[in-house]
């Protein structure tokens, strides 16, 4: 593979991945947000 | 008598004798990283024991990097098993604060758009002339993040080790001297005084904190396995932190072993700048790229917060885009100052440390990805 193929396959599969697994991540942390929300006695159980 | 006199004198000026011209300015280079550590406080814990390592493997036959010199022992055994910078992301996760990321898990598009300039650097150096694996090192300056930098270029690019460490070190150092004129040039007034509001962190409950290391650890395990260490180990660090049985275990982590870690590891990368290895154009060709890298993340990042101002309807301010690196939590602040500049009822930190932890999570995940793309590419 020439350098070229490489470098834009690195680019378009690389930020590609990184930004399709972090907005995968950013979805479920919504979702457990959702299902765990933040309670008032929580906060006095710190 | 007289012989072993000339003998034993000759053995005192040894040193002086083998002195080649690169060790003098290496040694000066040494001290103007121990300068800038010391008086103008640029990450001294790590510029310090960089310095002093580089002073100590450019005098001349100590052999301190030859088999059984006490750095090549302590470099064979962080750098070349990556052991140091796992070990400094346990404490680093047990350090960080993910729950302005978890308030708001919209900026961790800010953390992945401020990774651009990772790969845009791959190709910048691979029109250089760079091998690939060489560009994947020099790309890497680009996280921002001096133990993903350390991890992937000790495996990948041994021979870098010393020009890439110091470039990522030093630019995360400079952040707050490299982001403010590219966030001043690339937002219009009207951007630069947009206010978001309030930003807390009592949405968050503490189960969301326990089960956000094990989310991150198990979906970004099975998307990039070969970056498991990496975030394994920094969502480990966090783990520990939050899920608040082990305290003693999470104190450790941040204080004892991240201390004695870094002063391992930075007395090994400044050991890996010997003169005759260190001063050649490729290190200056690799600091530059790495400033490039820098430059290009804040730019990638300052872009994505304008699309997500259009997307939001303009509530979100496009200069918490420069955050979304992983230089923490310097970069946030930054964004703070700036923002403060141009309206002084601005409040911008909390949303920007948002974009910076997830700048964090980021930067190892675009690492681990990378380094699953390889693999699957059949490079690596």
């Amino acid at each position: 593979m020439d350098n070229m193929t490489f470098g834009l396959t690195m680019l378009v599969v690389g930020m590609g991945g990184t930004l399709l697994t972090l907005w995968v991540m950013s979805l479920i942390m919504s979702g457990l947000k959702k299902v765990f929300p933040y309670k008032e006695e929580e906060k006095k159980a710190e | 008598m007289g012989n072993a006199i000339a003998s034993g004198l000759s053995g005192l000026i040894a040193g002086v004798q083998h002195l080649h011209w690169s060790n003098p300015i290496m040694i000066a280079l040494g001290c103007v990283l121990l300068y800038l550590g010391i008086k103008k406080d640029f990450e001294p814990l790590l510029l310090v024991p960089i310095g002093f390592g580089c002073i100590l493997v450019n005098i001349p036959l100590a052999d301190l990097m030859e088999p059984d010199g006490f750095l090549r022992i302590i470099y064979d055994a962080g750098i070349r098993t990556e052991l140091f910078p796992l070990l400094i992301f346990v404490g680093i996760g047990a350090m960080t604060d993910f729950s302005p990321l978890l308030e708001d898990p919209r900026t961790f598009l800010l953390g992945a758009a401020g990774q651009c300039g990772i790969f845009l650097t791959l190709i910048l150096a691979l029109s250089l002339g760079f091998s690939k694996l060489d560009a994947v090192a020099v790309g890497i300056i680009g996280a921002c993040d001096g133990p993903t930098a350390i991890y992937v270029t000790s495996k990948y690019a041994p021979h870098l080790l010393g020009a890439v460490s110091v470039a990522a070190y030093s630019y995360m150092s400079l952040v707050p001297v490299i982001q403010p004129p590219i966030m001043r040039w690339l937002t219009t007034e009207k951007e630069k005084v947009i206010v978001m509001g309030v930003a807390t962190t009592r949405t968050v409950s503490p189960t969301t904190k326990i089960l956000f290391p094990l989310v991150i650890t198990v979906v970004g395990g099975l998307i990039a396995p070969k970056g498991l260490p990496l975030f394994g180990s920094i969502m480990l660090g966090n783990f520990l932190r939050e899920c608040g049985a082990v305290g003693r275990l999470s104190k450790t982590a941040e204080n004892e072993i991240a201390n004695i870690v870094t002063l391992l590891l930075g007395i090994c990368i400044g050991a890996t700048m010997s003169g005759v290895q260190f001063v050649k154009l490729q290190t200056l060709i690799i600091l530059a790229l790495g400033f490039v890298a820098i430059c290009l993340d804040t730019v990638c990042g300052i872009l994505f917060g304008k699309i997500l101002k259009v997307l939001s309807g303009g509530r979100v301010n496009p200069l918490i885009g420069a955050a979304g690196i992983s230089a923490f939590p310097m970069s946030a602040r930054v964004v703070q100052r700036e923002g403060f500049k141009y309206n002084n009822r601005n409040y911008l930190l909390m949303h920007a440390m948002g974009a910076n932890a997830g700048g964090q999570v980021g930067s190892v995940m675009a690492a681990a990805v990378m380094l699953s793309v390889l693999k699957g590419m059949g490079i690596i």
